[in-house]
């Protein structure tokens, strides 16, 4: 759960970008952080392999301004998404308040969607969390491939595939070009906020 | 895991940080919890670091240590410590889900600072005993109602 210092007047939200490895999790908060560049006060940490990819995560502080008083600082975190890297994508998951789950429209990696998908609820139920409580928002990422004559799965198939039990809002969108990036991370926020305002009433 | 820290706990421990930690030269002294939350900070007024970044990463190194430890069948490591020309890192562990994160410069020494930070961690473990003694206290009076 979130942490609340009622000393600072602070809340400090975790929200983490989960999904299959090159699926553009990063992606996703290189543009946040570039677009919002100079609200945020701190620099980006990476920590990557040297073929560039994340080995441990990403992460970010995020200030949104204040609620009923309280400044609201998000923690922006992506795990790392290959298969072999699940011991540190369950610490990153530790104390989540939130999840976007990233998913490749690639056809080709339909069935690696299934699998990090399968994987987020069983890291989740480790730490007694339930993929179907928990604040979540899925990604159609890469949607821009369709111009490059890149075989997609449909929005329509993915709805089918990843939301038609979890039934939680999803966006189409485009990591590289900054499609629907923000609307995805506002949404995670809002969902985020209004679900620890209901545990704590 | 879920926690609870009133004003009156927070004060406490940033009270036992300033004065037991600060006081003796120490830079920056965080207590965070092992989500990379940042609870309680004091500094000495000097420093500009990072504090959210630290947390989150110093929460995942611990995290990387313990699945180490557990490598060469420990249960855990409790400590760790990083060796800078200016500046240095003591992580320490108090209780299960906590660290106590301690930067300082080379006018104190490390073995003094160690005996500090196990005072501390003791004296936040009393704070952090005492407030689950009154939260047991108010549910005890709440069920009596």
């Amino acid at each position: 759960m979130a942490f609340i210092n009622l000393k600072r007047k602070e809340v400090q939200v975790k929200i983490v970008y989960y999904g299959p490895g090159r699926g553009g999790k990063t992606t996703n908060l290189e543009y946040i952080f570039s677009k919002f560049r100079e609200r945020i006060k701190s620099d980006m940490v990476s920590i990557k392999t040297h073929g560039d990819r994340t080995l441990y995560f990403d992460f970010f502080p995020f200030d949104i301004g204040q609620i009923k008083g309280y400044d609201i600082k998000v923690n922006l975190y992506t795990v790392p998404g290959q298969v072999k890297y699940n011991a540190t994508r369950r610490l990153v998951l530790q104390g989540v308040d939130g999840c976007v789950f990233v998913a490749d429209s690639m056809a080709l990696r339909r069935e690696s969607n299934f699998l990090s998908l399968k994987n987020l609820q069983e890291n989740l139920a480790t730490y007694n969390k339930n993929i179907f409580k928990i604040p979540l928002v899925l990604q159609y990422n890469k949607r821009d491939l369709a111009k490059q004559g890149v075989a997609l799965l449909s929005m329509e198939r993915m709805e089918k595939d990843l939301n038609s039990r979890l039934m939680v809002p999803s966006f189409g969108a485009s990591a590289v070009s900054g499609d629907n990036v923000v609307a995805t991370l506002k949404k995670i926020i809002s969902l985020s906020v209004a679900s620890l305002h209901n545990e704590l009433k | 895991m879920e926690y609870g820290f009133g004003q009156k706990e927070l004060d406490r421990v940033e009270r036992i940080l300033q004065e037991e930690m600060i006081d003796i030269g120490v830079h920056v002294c965080l207590l965070i919890d092992m989500a990379g939350n940042v609870i309680a900070r004091c500094d000495n007024g000097e420093c500009s670091h990072d504090v959210y970044s630290l947390a989150a990463l110093a929460a995942g190194n611990f995290g990387a240590v313990n699945a180490m430890a557990q490598i060469v069948g420990e249960d855990n490591f409790t400590l760790l410590f990083h060796k800078g020309e200016k500046e240095s890192i003591h992580f320490s562990k108090v209780e299960d889900d906590f660290l106590l994160i301690t930067i300082f410069g080379n006018e104190v020494s490390l073995g003094f600072l160690r005996l500090r930070v196990e005072e501390v961690a003791k004296k936040i473990k009393e704070s952090l005993l005492y407030k689950t003694m009154m939260l047991a206290n108010l549910l005890e009076s709440d069920s009596d109602k």
